[in-house]
This record gives C-alpha cells, structure tokens and sequence, in this order.
C-alpha cells in the first residue's frame, strides 16, 4: 500500500465517521420533522432535544476533516470537486448552518408559532445537507467531476441518476442511524413508549434502506457503471454484504433490545457502505480520468499526514474511550442546556406537558419546576 | 468569449469572492480568541475554587464553561463554512498549494476534536465526578487550543513567508519538506502576538461584563471574582503583547518589506522615514491628512533614524496593493496599536492600585474603561486580521501566487448571492446566540436571587450569602 492508498483509506474513514456521527443528527432531525403535529410530535421532540445539545455540533469536525484530508492529500480533487458542484455544495451547508441555527433557536423558544417554524428549519435542514453532501458524492463516483477550475456542469455533476440515489441513500441511512440511537436515548430518559416508537421507525428506515440500496444498484448498473462493477467484485463486494448483513443484524438486536449491540451494528451498516462506495472506485480518485496515484500530492507532505493521524489517534482515542466510560457509567450528567430550557418556560409555562420527568434538581443548579436531567432521576 | 471579457469575468469575481471570503472570517476571528483562551481562565477560577473551597468560583466557572461550550458549538459551523469556502471560493489555491501548506491544518483538525471531546467531558462532568477528577480531566484543555491554534496561525504565516518546496520547470511547486513549511520565518512571531491577543480579548471580554454588573450596583463577591480573575489575565499578557506585537512588527519590515511599506504607508524607499499616524496614501504617493513624525518609522524599524525603509514605489504597480488598500491596512494597524495602547495605560492603572492598596481600582472611571475594554479588544483584533490580510494583498501566498489566480472561475453573480444568504444565516446565529446568553443571564440572576432568599432564612452556607445580589 502506498502513502497515497493510506491516506485515501482514512480519507474514506473519516468520510464513514462523518456520514455515523454526522447521520445521528441529521437524522434526529428527520424524525424531529416528521413526528407529526404539535400535540402527536411534543414527545418525540421532545425526546430530540434532550438527546442533542449543541456540543455534538463538534460532529462537523469529521467534516473538516475530510475537507482537509482533501485538499493536502489529493489537491486538484479538492479544486475540482468543489468548483464543479459548487452548487450542491452551497446547499449542503446552508443546511449544516441552517439546522444548527434552527436547533439552537427552537431549544428554549416555548411559543409555539415560533417554535413550530424553527421545527421546520430544523428538519428541512437536517435534511438538505445529508442529501446535498452525498449527491457531490454521487457526482464523483459516476465521473461526472473533470478535473480543472469549475470544468464540469455546474447542474449535471450532482443533478443525475447516480447522485440523486446517494443522497436518498444518505438522507435514509441518517434516518436509520438516528432511529436506533434515539432508542437507547428513550430507554435513558425513562420514556418505554418512546423506546417502542423509535424501534418501529428503526426497522422501517431498515426496510426503506435496503429498498433505496437496491434500486441504487440497478441505477448504478446504468448510470455510473465503474461503481457498479467494483461494488460487485473484490473488496466493493465484501462491504456491500457485510452492509446488508450489518442492517439485518441491526433489526435482529433492535427488536431483542440489545441496545449497545444495535447501535453498534448499525453503526457498521453505514459505514460498510460508504466502504464499499470507496472501495469500488478504486483505483480512482475521480472516475475514470484520475486516478489516486496521479492526483496524490507530495510525498513528503503524505507521510507527515499519516504521522499526524497515527499521533492523533494515540491521543484522541484514550480520550473519546473515557467520554464513552464515563457516559456508560452515568458518571455524566447534562443539566446546563436543560436548565436552560426550564428557565424560559418557568415563567410562561404553557408547554410544559412535553416535560416527562419532573423533579427538583439540586438547587444550586436549578429553580423551581425544572425538568432534571433524566439520568438524575433515574438515580434517585 | 474573447480574451478580454473573459479577463473582466475572472475579476469581477475577485470581489465578491473577497468580502464573501473576509466576512467569514470576521465573524469567525471573534469567537477564536474565547475558543483559544476561555478555557483557561475558567480552568484558573475552577482552580481557586478548589484550592480555597469557594463556592462562588466554582460557580462563576461552571457558568462559564456552559458560554464556553455554546460558543465552540458556533465556532464549529462557522470554521466548518470556511473550510468549505477554501474550495468554492478559492479553489485555485488549494489545487496548487494544498498539499504544501495542508499539514498545519490537518493538525489543528485533530487538536480541534480532543478539544471538542474533552469539552464535552468538563461541560457534563460537573455534577457527578469529584471535584479534583473533574479538574485534572478539563486540564489538557488549554493545551489542545494552543495546538489548534498552531496549525492554523501556521497555514496563515506560510501564506506570508512561502517556504519548504521547490518549482518544477512547469512552476508547480514539489519536494516538500514540511518541517520548514510548519516553522517558516513569520511563524514564530505571529504565533505568540495571536495568542496573546487571544487572552487579552478573552480576558477584557469577561470581565467586561462583571464590569457592566459593578457600575449598575451589583458589587457582591461573585461579581468581584468575576471581574478579577479575567481582568488579571488580561492586564498581564498587555504589556507582554505590547513587546510582542512590536517584534512582529520588525519581523515583516524583514521578511516581507513591502508589506511593511503597505502598513506604514511609506512611498519612497530611504533613510529617516516619518511615522504616519492614519493619514490616506493617494495614488502618487503623498499621504492626505494624518499626523506626521519625522524619523518615527525608520526609528522603530531599526531603532536608529538612519535605517532604511522600502518604499511602495520600488514595487512593481501590479505586484502592490492599491492606495486604497495600503490605507485600509494603515488605517487598521494604527486602531490595532492605539487601542493597546489604551488598553495598556488602563493595566497600569490597575497594576498601581492593586501595588498600593492590595485593592481594585475604586473610580468609576475605571469601570467604565474596562467596560468598554471588551469590546475594543475585539476591534482590535478585527483590526489586526486586517492589517495581516489586506497588507498581503495583490498576494494570497506571497510573492507567490496572487489572488485573482486563486480565485474560483464561479461568475460573480452567484458568488454575491451565497454572500447575501450567508450574511443573513450568520445574522439570524448571532441573534440567536446573544439571546441565549442574555437568556441564561437572567436566569442566573434569578437564581442567585432565590437562594439569597432561601439563605437569609437559613444559613447553612455562609459562603454562599455573599454571592447574592
């Protein structure tokens, strides 16, 4: 393997990190959108904010990432990916922006007229970016992206068959991801029928995948037909099975609540696909005009980006491995947001049957009639 | 498309894709130096907390971290807006120069998610870990942020002194050598004079508003502590920015000579040069207005009248800035200094009270200086950016290659639009962000006004009482 195929390996990681930290939240905000009305989605919603506070925004910074593994690791990728569709581009993070705004403002706003339009950004948003980001995707895989300074079709290189069916796939495998993770957040806030709720739409997103996957193959058979020859061969072939293994198993654990194993497997559901996406396109960066060799940039510059990530994953692992402890063992409490919520709505208070627990925190960090972290309560 | 035509497309792109490309990084430069430096001084308030058992520190610096972690949150989508940017605005840039310049960002990606993750740990860690845990967790904090900010200030300081790669006979730059790219020339001196600015604003900011809290009556032990301790920081590290600044100063009449002309507005190169306080450059080269000081520049090149400054005119016409930018450069460079300098007398006048009396100053008019001392750090560093950008100019990597090569070949009319639609999302994020800290504040006050009461009835916690309102 040379440095160019390893940095395209972890380009291609991070990618899957993205579309499995970045997919948790934008598909919450699938489900947030279509939960229903005011009264039928206030659980729902409900159960959305308190999973989600603006410190998971920290999830774009896989984004970054990939951004950045691109344009140090395979420059005229980078100039000739964003410059094309540039468009899709634009769109996909007015929606990042958009849904962190909409979440940001619908969090402590209690009025409903307000709150009901700050839902709609939310999800229209969450939404937009998952299915813009992919759709760019899309366009690089059925070689729709030449290289040079905005030398292909603004419209075409993510407006096409190919690229339509990623951004399905990825607004659906967000949906999927969200659906299992909220779950387990439903059994943490106490809430069985919302466990039960979310396990529905588990297996329906589950189902919905499996159904976009396959009419994105018969798309890919005519559309971007490199794609399809190396999801069917090779190591393209062995992700694609183990992707659809993956889902299957997520359904399996889903309905015996097994809930770490669950998110585990769908975790790797998602991310075997966007494998078998990058393994398919092999050897190519762009396909089929460059490849990862021809567009890898110095050498010198390669070896020291792997040094950095091998340093990065000694410090960030040990790190990210005691957030995961300490939140397993209930050692993490998240009251500041929550607090916030309350303080608006103690005063107005005319929403407060969306509150599922109720009961008074230690004072110093609470008023009366706040909404205690679950965690709490399930301590006392 | 005939030549020409096509020549004015490519530059009537430049514009757009210009103020596109400084809004962002305005409204991004002011969330960095709290991303930077918050941490620590709440780290400094949770440590007083812990060693004298004081409640009112270890509340000051919970409430803290909450601002602090919402602002990071924020600080995320606008750095991810940028980096997206990188490609739609500037893809020439980056197609040619990425892989030289890109490995200082890689690490400040990475230093970015530790930070990020341990945030989160000291964010949700208040409740249920020990206290000391919880201190030692949020500890390596500060460090993460000074290795982020490494990254960054170092891609923005090759921009200024290219180094580490050689041409090839077509031009384009190979044998890489990434040691000298991280470390080049203007690396070091840069690196410190923004991370200085990063404390001093974070610092002044905060206690900013402690300040705005002792003028309206509110002068407790809980707003005392919260002006003290930011204040300290920032009235430390003023004169050491003073020293800082200037080196950097000295730095680019070395490296970058006519960037220095571009700042000091300085036209004809030679000896004795005279210091312009503003003034406007005109296109012949004689300044309009400003205060003149003969020999003042040549002075602080080379602390002697006899050094010998280069002059704009010695550049070619189309490898300088404009007059227009040279005096947008000046401009900001002289409220960059000015404002230190008052910000500097009013560290002074805090460091002489607290030797002769052990005490805060007790004028209102030092209040009402420091106040206000907040948001002049932050048009200074706005200014500083400024001077740092808009002297490079008609360069993007120095010498180089120039703006209007790196520039996207996306028609200006798009560009404008995503501009306009990027200013009213950044809008709509700003109100939303201002409305959740006046939120909280409100909150807070409340609060603290209820467990006054709860304490006047009984008190178990002495400590606690002096907190109140």
């Amino acid at each position: 393997m040379t440095s160019a195929d390893a940095v395209a390996l972890v380009l291609v990681l991070a990618i899957a990190a993205y579309a499995c930290g970045g997919g948790i939240d934008y598909g919450a905000g699938f489900w947030d959108l279509t939960a229903g009305g005011d009264d039928r989605g206030a659980r729902p919603r409900t159960l959305v904010d308190y999973a989600m506070a603006p410190v998971w925004e920290a999830n774009n910074v896989w984004l970054v990432f990939v951004f950045i593994l691109t344009w140090t690791g395979f420059p005229t990728v980078f100039e000739s990916v964003l410059s094309t569709a540039w468009l899709a581009a634009i769109l996909a993070g007015l929606g990042l922006v958009l849904r962190g705004a909409g979440f940001a403002l619908r969090k402590p706003t209690r009025q409903r007229i307000r709150r009901r339009r700050y839902t709609a950004v939310f999800g229209v948003a969450s939404i937009l970016a998952p299915f813009f980001f992919a759709a760019v995707l899309g366009g690089v895989a059925s070689g729709r992206i030449p290289v040079g300074n905005r030398a292909g079709d603004p419209v075409t290189s993510w407006l096409n068959p190919t690229s339509v069916l990623f951004g399905a796939l990825a607004v659906t495998a967000s949906a999927f991801l969200a659906a299992v993770f909220l779950v387990s957040d439903a059994r943490r806030y106490g809430a069985p029928d919302l466990e039960a709720y979310f396990r529905r739409r588990t297996v329906l997103a589950a189902g919905a995948l499996v159904v976009v996957a396959a009419v994105g193959l018969i798309v890919f058979r005519f559309d971007a037909r490199y794609l399809f020859d190396g999801l069917f061969s090779g190591w393209g072939l062995a992700f694609l099975l183990l992707a659809v293994a993956a889902t299957a198993g997520t359904v399996w654990l889903v309905r015996r609540g097994n809930h770490l194993g669950t998110r585990l497997a769908a975790i790797a559901a998602v991310a075997s696909m966007v494998l078998a996406w990058g393994m398919a396109q092999r050897p190519y960066a762009l396909p089929t005009t460059l490849t990862i060799q021809a567009a890898a940039g110095d050498p010198d510059t390669l070896r020291w980006l792997l040094i950095v990530t091998g340093i990065a994953v000694i410090l960030v692992g040990p790190a990210l491995a005691l957030l995961y402890r300490l939140d397993l063992t209930d050692r993490l409490a998240a009251d500041h947001d929550i607090d916030l919520t309350a303080a608006h709505a103690a005063p107005e208070a005319p929403m407060t049957p969306s509150a599922l627990v109720d009961a008074v925190d230690d004072r110093r960090s609470s008023g009366p009639q706040v909404a205690s972290p679950p965690r709490d309560a399930k301590r006392s | 498309m005939s030549g020409s035509a096509y020549q004015i497309l490519a530059e009537s792109q430049v514009l757009p894709a210009r103020e596109q490309m400084a809004f962002t990084l305005m409204v991004h430069v002011i969330l960095v130096p709290l991303g930077v430096a918050l941490p620590f001084i709440t780290l400094l308030m949770n440590y007083l907390g812990l060693r004298r058992n004081d409640a009112v520190a270890f509340q000051l610096a919970r409430r803290w971290s909450t601002v602090m972690a919402i602002q990071f949150a924020i600080g995320v989508v606008t750095g991810t807006v940028i980096s997206l940017e990188f490609g739609l605005l500037w893809p020439g840039l980056m197609g040619r120069w990425g892989d030289v310049f890109g490995t200082g960002f890689g690490i400040e990606a990475w230093a970015f998610f530790l930070e990020a993750i341990l945030i989160s740990i000291y964010l949700y860690g208040w409740k249920r870990l020990s206290p000391r845990t919880h201190f030692l967790l949020g500890l390596p904090i500060p460090l993460t942020s000074l290795l982020g900010a490494f990254g960054i200030l170092s891609a923005n300081a090759w921009m200024n002194t290219p180094q580490g790669f050689t041409l090839d006979s077509a031009g384009n730059p190979t044998a890489v050598t990434v040691e000298k790219v991280l470390f080049n020339p203007i690396f070091g001196p840069q690196y410190w004079h923004f991370i200085a600015a990063a404390y001093m604003t974070a610092g002044f900011l905060v206690a900013s508003v402690y300040a705005v809290g002792w003028l309206r009556g509110r002068r407790d032990r809980y707003h005392r502590l919260g002006f003290l301790v930011p204040f300290t920081v920032a009235a430390i590290v003023t004169p050491v920015q003073m020293a800082l600044g200037d080196g950097l100063a000295r730095s680019v009449f070395r490296e970058q000579p006519a960037k220095f002309a571009t700042i000091e507005i300085v036209w004809t190169t030679g000896p004795n040069q005279a210091e312009y306080l503003y003034g406007r450059l005109q296109p012949d080269g004689t300044v309009d207005g400003g205060i003149k000081i003969p020999g003042l520049d040549s002075f602080l090149a080379g602390f002697s009248r006899n050094t010998v400054v280069q002059g704009l005119s010695g550049v070619p016409a189309e490898n300088r800035p404009t007059a227009t930018e040279a005096t947008i450069a000046h401009w900001a460079f002289d409220t960059m200094v000015g404002i230190a300098t008052v910000l500097l007398l009013l560290a002074l006048w805090y460091g002489l009270a607290w030797l002769r009396r052990r005490d805060l100053p007790r004028s209102r008019w030092f209040y009402r200086c420091a106040a206000l001392a907040g948001i002049a750090s932050v048009v200074a560093v706005e200014s500083g950016w400024i001077t740092a950008e808009v002297g490079r100019q008609p360069w993007i990597v120095w010498e180089q290659m120039k703006v209007a090569e790196a520039v996207t070949n996306i028609s200006a009319g798009p560009i404008w639009a995503s501009f306009a639609v990027l200013v009213i999302v950044y809008a709509l994020i700003a109100w939303a962000f201002i409305g959740l800290l006046l939120r909280m504040r409100l909150r807070w006050r409340g609060q603290d006004a209820q467990l006054a009461r709860e304490e006047t009835a009984e008190p178990e916690e002495p400590v606690r009482a002096e907190a109140a309102p």
